[in-house]
């Protein structure tokens, strides 16, 4: 069986270290009238991309991969990384059969990044997606409905078809699948963090935001199958909660490096758009409203949400108990507003939890560890001690 | 450059300066009065409604620009560093922070009450959202969201302008008749409204007068001046429209007197250079930021941080018949609110309306809201009107990013650029 996990994997690595987004070329080869959409972190309905008969592809820059060239003449060197990468992509025509690009309201610089677009790719359409900040179904919600009627709109406009209510609750179910097999892998991977080590998990997560949905419902089944039959040793490691990787992810030698250096990741914000509907959404009714409903009701916290009566340290509190995590490693991109703002607050409640906590920063280009994994390891020691 | 009597003030900076002190001395005593107090921000302010519930706005952006000129802010800052903000943050978060920690104290050395209400005017900017969750920590009030929509798509739509009016009227308004224990009162709203926009009308004359050779004024570093009372607790009172009044009179005066902008050393003889200018100033060197540019002769004419408080020089005003639209609509119009290929339309604009020589971005490292960009907006300019275009950076109030030398080195080259462009004689008729 263990080639079957090193099978499932090598397929998740086969999409995730493509720049050029073959397996999306692939299926956009497969027939004429077939479109590909784009979404920057965090989150996107994929659900109505899907119904529409489109593929979407989740852009989370290029990692280490990359030398940036042309990014760096658009961004100071005192904004975070993932614009960069994504504009030095776009600009080497890796997004050039994309006919739509979606960037979600969670901070400054997506923000202005989708007025970039507007302007260097004009062909392609442009939907910054508002998220509403109140949730009142009344305001917000119906607010967020014309956001979502607008989006579908346009995909309508660019396929040429409309899309009926039975496929956007077939797309919604195909998505709820996915949504419960995501948390059942998150589930056994908080059980036996050693035979789910995060430097495989994430890499299976990860590779769902390019695949289609039901090719990544497969992938999941794989490596969960594969896992369980064969499992790996179990480790000495301290259980690690780690925040603040929700937009601009970690390269993965820092996630490999946390858990060398003692630390399972058991608890985590990685790729937070995949779980950011906690449960199913309805497949019944109007399947906007459902979308809607959804998100007012179901979403998880994050540093994007404001969070007024229900704060966002109370949730960390209840999901670092809920995995039985030692502490936290506040784990948060250079120059992230929205991660770094919410820091101190969140260690403060840590404080008078006294969870132990520890920090770093990155850029998903960061290619030396050595500094972390003494970090990583300092505090894992340290919890082991006091254990 | 510290305060010495030789420094020249305009007549309108005077008055300013007492209506400024009578605020501050007015918040010192809501202790005794019981005035209620609201602390929100500048883009998307909602004064006129604020003070129609008989509160006093406080704005956290202008404590912090006021602890930057006053050499304050970095004792602010290392204080929130210490307590774990990170220094890649923007930095008016941690000099607020930070001033709050220290005690509060206000420019005029009278302590600033704490909020009876935190009203967050979510425009513009993200950092707010976060800026004011920190704040909730630290004091004990009650906390109302106005999410604001972005202009992404260019206008703001029927659906962008019911979202914010169904948020006044569920949220906003029904929070601060519950912290004032007073009515809303739409007849007093509406009188507000009326004298804001009579204000609105005199400002924007005064920004628009830098079209005339020599500009009278200069619209970025006595712009911010300028702004002051509009953009602050005074937008919808009669001392606004005086002062807007007089100071239009002013400017008429000096135009017709062919006179140029004042500095604090005195008046431009000869305007040399004629720029528009994008981004905030830097608040820790301000006397000497300015300096580098009337030294040559530089007067800004057109500047898009003036805008941060509303758009009014792009249209709009506030409309006395429509309380809660117009309040929803100018939200939504503070520059910072706007697409990317809006702000570039108004550089490009203000390049051609203004007869600008060139235009200079002023990147904030505090700020993506501003920054981010920012590089590609002042590329697009430069096709489009042809104008040398230059790039300094600095930040708002952390004076480790101000680096003077760094700072004349690219305006030296920058003025140069400006040089072999303008034939002689050019920029000076
Ligand atoms: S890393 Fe942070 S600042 Fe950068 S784009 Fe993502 S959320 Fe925004
Ligand atoms: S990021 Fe910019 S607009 Fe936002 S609070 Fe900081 S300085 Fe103000």
């Amino acid at each position: 069986m263990k080639h079957q996990r090193l099978d499932a994997l090598a397929r998740a690595d086969r999409v995730l270290n493509d720049l050029s987004y073959g397996y999306v070329q692939d299926w956009l080869g497969r027939g004429a009238d077939r479109h590909a959409v784009g979404y920057l972190p965090i989150y996107a309905p994929r659900e109505i991309i899907a119904a529409a008969g489109m593929i979407p592809v989740g852009v989370f820059g290029a990692g280490d991969a990359l030398d940036i060239v042309k990014g760096d003449a658009y961004f100071q060197s005192y904004i975070c990384h993932i614009p960069r990468s994504v504009i030095e992509m776009a600009l080497d025509g890796r997004f050039a059969t994309f006919s739509a690009f979606i960037f979600p309201a969670i901070c400054d610089v997506i923000r202005n990044l989708s007025g970039m677009w507007q302007m260097n790719f004009p062909d392609q359409y442009v939907k910054y997606l508002d998220y509403p900040q109140n949730f009142d179904p009344e305001v917000g919600g119906r607010f967020y409905r014309r956001e979502l009627e607008d989006l579908l709109e346009n995909l309508v406009r660019i396929s040429g078809r409309e899309v009926s209510d039975a496929e956007l609750h077939a797309a919604t179910a195909r998505y709820n699948e996915n949504r419960r097999l995501l948390d059942r892998l998150y589930d056994a991977r908080s059980r036996a963090p050693h035979n789910f080590p995060m430097s495989e998990v994430y890499r299976v997560v990860r590779a769902g935001s390019v695949l289609t949905v039901d090719d990544h419902n497969r992938l999941i089944l794989d490596y969960l199958a594969a896992a369980e039959a064969e499992p790996l040793p179990d480790q000495d490691r301290i259980r690690v909660y780690l925040v603040g990787a929700f937009c601009e992810q970690p390269p993965l030698g820092l996630l490999k490096t946390l858990e060398q250096a003692g630390c399972a990741l058991v608890g985590d914000d990685l790729l937070l758009g995949m779980r950011f509907i906690r449960g199913d959404v309805a497949t019944e009714g109007d399947p906007l409203d459902a979308l809607v409903a959804a998100y007012l009701t179901k979403c998880g916290w994050s540093s994007a949400v404001y969070d007024g009566d229900n704060p966002r340290e109370d949730k960390l509190v209840e999901d670092v108990r809920a995995c039985k995590a030692d502490g936290v490693i506040f784990c948060c991109p250079s120059f992230c507003d929205p991660a770094l703002l919410d820091r101190p607050m969140l260690q403060k409640r840590l404080d008078e939890e006294r969870v132990p906590y520890a920090s770093f920063q990155y850029s998903e280009n960061t290619g030396q560890f050595q500094v972390i994994r003494e970090q990583a390891g300092t505090f894992s020691d340290s919890i082991k001690l006091w254990e | 450059m510290s305060e010495t009597p030789r420094i020249v003030k305009e007549k309108s900076m005077v008055v300013q300066k007492k209506m400024l002190a009578a605020y501050y001395k007015g918040l010192a005593s809501t202790g005794e009065t019981g005035q209620k107090v609201v602390y929100t921000f500048v883009p998307g302010n909602l004064t006129e409604l604020i003070l129609s519930f008989g509160a006093q706005p406080v704005y956290p952006e202008i404590n912090a620009l006021q602890s930057g000129m006053r050499k304050k802010s970095m004792e602010f800052i290392r204080q929130a560093e210490k307590m774990g903000h990170s220094e890649d943050v923007c930095t008016y978060v941690k000099c607020d922070v930070g001033m709050m920690l220290k005690g509060n104290v206000g420019p005029t050395g009278e302590t600033i009450p704490a909020p009876d209400l935190l009203l967050c005017s979510y425009t513009g900017c993200f950092t707010f959202m976060k800026w004011f969750e920190n704040l909730a920590k630290m004091y004990d009030c009650p906390v109302v969201m106005l999410h604001v929509p972005y202009r992404s798509a260019g206008e703001a739509s029927p659906a962008m302008v019911q979202y914010v009016v169904d948020q006044l009227r569920t949220r906003v308004i029904p929070a601060l008749e519950k912290v004032t224990g007073r009515p809303y009162d739409e007849e007093r709203l509406r009188t507000m409204l009326g004298l804001a926009a009579q204000a609105e009308d005199d400002m924007v004359y005064c920004f628009e007068s830098a079209k005339n050779r020599p500009s009278p004024i200069d619209g970025y570093f006595a712009g911010v001046y300028y702004i002051g009372p509009i953009f602050t607790a005074f937008r919808g009172t009669e001392e606004c429209v005086t002062y807007y009044r007089s100071l239009r009179e002013d400017i008429d005066e000096r135009i017709a007197r062919g006179l140029g902008p004042i500095t604090p050393e005195g008046q431009i003889e000869k305007e040399q250079y004629r720029l528009v200018v994008e981004g905030p100033p830097n608040w820790t060197n301000f006397r000497e930021f300015w300096k580098l540019f009337y030294d040559r002769g530089a007067v800004v004419v057109a500047s898009t941080y003036t805008n941060v408080g509303g758009s009014y020089d792009l249209g709009f005003r506030h409309d006395p018949a429509h309380p809660l639209e117009t309040m929803a609509r100018y939200c939504m119009s503070c520059y910072t609110n706007l697409s990317l290929p809006q702000r570039t339309a108004v550089l490009s604009n203000y390049v051609r309306d203004y007869h600008a020589d060139g235009l200079l971005v002023n990147s904030i490292k505090s700020c993506n809201s501003f920054s981010a960009g920012q590089l590609q907006m002042l590329r697009r300019v430069e096709e489009e009107t042809g104008v040398p275009v230059g790039f300094i950076e600095s930040d708002l109030v952390d004076p480790r990013y101000f680096s003077y030398a760094n700072l004349k080195n690219r305006l030296d080259s920058f003025f140069q650029m400006l040089d072999q462009k303008l034939t002689p004689g050019e920029s000076d008729a």
